[in-house]
């Protein structure tokens, strides 16, 4: 028996809690980081325009 | 259709139909004394009718180079018309089943037609018959125009549409065999898993190959929806139906995993199916057929992001919320309990961001049903997500857990977000791709969204009304400190509340049928035929100026 | 950081693995750990096997959807406690592949319907429930009654069960097609086996009340009989927290 379940458990919750944290501060980051402003504007738009054909 | 495979194409479809055919042929052979000989022949059948379609064409001139100067809409065509095709015969069977709660006599004894049987036969039917071929279509046809690159080849999504439509046959039918797996929306067993899983993978590789030639190095999030939803639903299937067949002969199969391992891995695939197929798909339909629709960019790309992250997150650690005070250990009901509380967030800024983008288009969503049944669908889901947080909380889940509560929240969520935003998009979807100027009649879509929107009300509210009585009934005490009620005197207080659900759904079917007419016309009528009428929006043309301000 | 996400974007394969793995986290997180329940879990030592019977009503259960209305899982809650008893042990269903814990009480838990009701009473509901109970939206099962119970492969799934974890023996295994007609016909010399195999507490009896055939009736109602009475562990948790 290598690892015990409340080893385990532990693990889970205390990782799971950090991995949550770390994860939505990515994901913030990535989102508000100033120079993504602009794509993200342009994708929002692009689906607009009515380009009926593949670009070749 | 085999117009518009290459030559190279029709050979390999051929081989892979012949591939097909062999298979059946050896199941029919190994299974000839049960359901699986049955399905073995069913395979075979269907093989050689696509053999049959592809002899009868198959010196048909081939498609020219033109072609790459167009997108790829036939794979999208058929399966929006199998959508609809699905969503009247799910919904027909619900009902049907819902009657046979409040008169039971309506199976008719046969052994096909009880509940047992026919309620997987419904929840198939509409979750992968009509929610999977409305996702599929509607994916092909997003992936294409976000991308501006063309489907990498003719043959694939043909095999993905047709396969998965395979599957879901089989499924069905096995289920009026008594042939199930019993995992809720994961009952097909091991032959038809494995035939899915193939399917699944080709489909995965064409939005990669697809995507691999796009235009722009940003990939529009409407398929990074598209895109969760194909991959974790593969991976919940593939290790929820782990299981060990009988035999090759027989259908039945044992799963791997037992007892609170089996229950913890069957809610975690059935509450993230409800997560990426239910919501990450339809949420990549409405993130680009309502902006489309209404002319007006995402109200907030950043926060769809967000959202996006949120809920590919946070949704796999809530599955245990369906197995509150039983015999999963504790801790596991309390995480999933708050992760199933934080996970209002991501899916409230989904719901606000879609209503957010209507600002200024209101009156569109006055005059236009198509807009309305999606706007009404952002509502839903808004208010869905917040009933499932707050029924997963444990106390409450205590009540409304094995009762008509959870149904009615499933059905919210199901009639009043997922087929509400599958309409919305299929009526915009149809005349695009039919180069329509608008649906058959605009008026019937109209009539459509009303009926649709009084049998979801209909329904819902029945439910929260038996669920949260029958709830009470069950944990009410006399005076004496003895059980108020027996079993039998909650099932009598449902009675009126499930003739009014079957009520509601027959609404919502009658809707949905007034639909399948709806769409048929619209394919069937002539080019010219029809002018525009005011109340129907045509896809914005290309003018190259988007008059629009931008969002935030 | 951020050419980073470029590069995620463009490689589109890339960003389907950032999607994969940050979905399986979670699952990986919750499920694995219960793997090692067993180390906290009380054990059955007193626990028993399906018998082949017991197994093909079972099965039976499965075809026909049993479990879209009715429960196997008592919860933790003073009310259930008292409507159906002892509330369900993670051992209980340690044998059960798939479980059938259920989500929907349309009918009543069955949990521990074993024993409450006589065979009769479970033969003549399931031919006609509103026969018994007026009130009841159940279908009828007549049909169980005359179909003879298929036992041929009766030993693969037994073989099956085994690979998955069930610790039936050789001897289970050879002897299951008997062992799943002698349970039924204790008149016959097949009946031996099935208490040498199973232990002499297992049921042997005509369930379906008619003993020339073993019909599916007779799987079926053998199954509902041992629901809840594999071990009595549930039982003695009470007793312990009582005390």
């Amino acid at each position: 028996m290598a690892v015990s379940h409340d080893d385990l458990v532990w693990l889970a919750q205390s990782a799971g809690l950090f991995y949550l944290i770390g994860l939505s501060a990515i994901v913030l980051v990535y989102v508000y980081w100033p120079s993504n402003k602009k794509r993200f504007e342009k994708a929002a738009e692009a689906i607009l325009h009515g380009e009926d054909r593949p670009w070749r | 259709m085999n117009a518009q495979l290459t030559k190279g194409e029709r050979q390999i479809a051929i081989g892979i139909l012949l591939l097909i055919v062999c298979v059946g042929l050896a199941f029919a052979g190994a299974g000839k004394d049960g359901p699986l000989g049955v399905h073995g022949f069913l395979i075979m059948a269907s093989g050689i009718l696509g053999i049959f379609a592809m002899i009868n064409g198959y010196f048909n001139p081939e498609p020219g180079d033109e072609r790459f100067d167009s997108y790829y809409d036939t794979p999208s065509k058929i399966g929006l018309l199998l959508a609809m095709a699905w969503a009247a015969f799910g919904l027909f069977i619900g009902d049907w089943v819902a009657w046979q709660l409040a008169y039971p006599d309506l199976n008719f004894e046969a052994a096909w037609t009880s509940f047992g049987r026919l309620r997987p036969v419904h929840t198939t039917g509409v979750i992968f018959g009509f929610g999977g071929n409305g996702l599929i279509a509607t994916s092909f046809y997003v992936m294409q125009r976000t991308s501006r690159a063309r489907l990498p080849d003719q043959l694939s999504p043909l095999f993905v549409v047709f396969g998965y439509n395979l599957f879901c046959v089989l499924a069905v039918t096995g289920y009026m065999m008594g042939v199930t797996q019993s995992k809720e929306y994961a009952e097909p067993e091991w032959y038809a898993d494995i035939w899915l899983t193939i399917v699944w993978v080709t489909y995965f590789v064409v939005y990669l190959r697809t995507l691999a030639h796009r235009k722009e190095p940003h990939i529009y999030v409407a398929n990074w929806y598209y895109m969760a939803f194909i991959l974790v639903v593969a991976m919940l299937h593939i290790v929820n139906n782990l299981a060990v067949p009988v035999s090759f002969g027989s259908a039945k199969s044992y799963s791997l995993f037992s007892g609170v391992q089996d229950a913890m891995t069957q809610w975690w695939y059935g509450h993230n199916a409800v997560a990426f197929f239910l919501t990450a798909g339809f949420l990549g339909m409405m993130y680009y057929f309502m902006p489309k629709r209404a002319g007006r960019p995402l109200y907030s790309y950043r926060m769809s992001i967000i959202s996006f992250w949120g809920i590919t997150f946070l949704y796999m650690w809530a599955g245990s919320h369906h197995l509150h005070y039983t015999a999963l250990p504790q801790w596991v009901q309390t995480l999933g309990m708050t992760f199933s509380l934080m996970l209002l967030v991501p899916s409230w800024t989904a719901a606000a961001n879609a209503l957010l983008t209507l600002n200024g288009a209101w009156h569109k969503v006055r005059d236009d049903a198509t807009l309305r049944f999606m706007m009404v669908a952002a509502v839903f889901y808004g208010l869905t997500t917040f009933e499932g947080s707050f029924m997963a909380i444990r106390s409450v889940n205590s009540l409304s857990h094995y009762t008509d509560w959870t149904i009615g929240h499933v059905h919210a969520g199901a009639l009043g977000w997922v087929a509400m935003i599958t309409f919305g998009s299929i009526y915009a979807a149809v005349p695009w791709l039919w180069k329509r100027d608008s649906m058959h009649s605009p008026r019937l879509v109209e009539v459509h969204f009303w009926f649709a929107l009084a049998g979801t009300v209909v329904y819902v509210l029945a439910m929260w009304n038996s669920g949260i009585i029958q709830g009470l009934m069950w944990r009410t005490y006399n005076e004496s400190g003895t059980l108020a009620y027996s079993f039998v005197d909650s099932l009598v207080a449902m009675h009126p509340y499930y003739i009014a659900r079957a009520f509601g759904g027959l609404l919502f079917l009658i809707g949905a049928l007034v639909g399948c007419y709806n769409v048929w016309m619209t394919v069937r009528m002539p080019l010219e035929a029809k002018s525009l009428p005011v109340d129907d929006i045509p896809e914005p043309v290309a003018t190259g100026q988007p008059g629009l301000q931008p969002a935030e | 950081m951020f050419g980073l996400h470029y590069w995620l974007e463009r490689k589109a394969i890339g960003f389907a693995l950032c999607i994969v793995l940050i979905a399986s986290i979670g699952g990986i997180v919750e499920i694995a750990p219960l793997f090692t329940i067993h180390q906290t879990v009380e054990d059955a030592p007193d626990m028993r096997l399906y018998t082949p019977l017991e197994l093909a009503g079972r099965n039976i259960y499965v075809r026909e959807g049993c479990y879209a209305c009715h429960s196997q899982m008592i919860r933790t809650l003073r009310d259930e406690v008292e409507r159906y008893g002892p509330y369900s042990l993670a051992v209980e269903s340690k044998y059960d592949h798939p479980m059938l814990w259920g989500s929907k009480r349309t009918g009543p838990d069955l949990a521990r319907v074993g024993g409450k009701y006589s065979d009769e009473w479970h033969v003549a509901h399931l031919s006609s429930p509103r026969g018994i109970v007026p009130e009841s939206v159940m279908p009828p099962y007549a049909r169980l009654l005359r179909n003879e119970l298929w036992t041929d492969d009766l030993s693969d799934h037994l073989r099956a069960q085994r690979a998955v974890g069930v610790p039936y023996t050789d001897d289970m295994i050879a002897n299951a097609r008997a062992d799943a007609i002698g349970q039924a016909s204790p008149d016959s010399p097949l009946a031996e086996g099935v208490s040498k195999r199973y232990g002499d507490a297992t049921a042997v009896r005509v369930f379906d009340g008619v003993a020339e055939q073993v019909t599916e009736m007779d799987a079926l109602v053998a199954y509902l009989q041992i629901l809840g009475r594999l071990t009595d562990a549930a039982h003695k948790s009470l007793v312990k927290a009582g005390e």
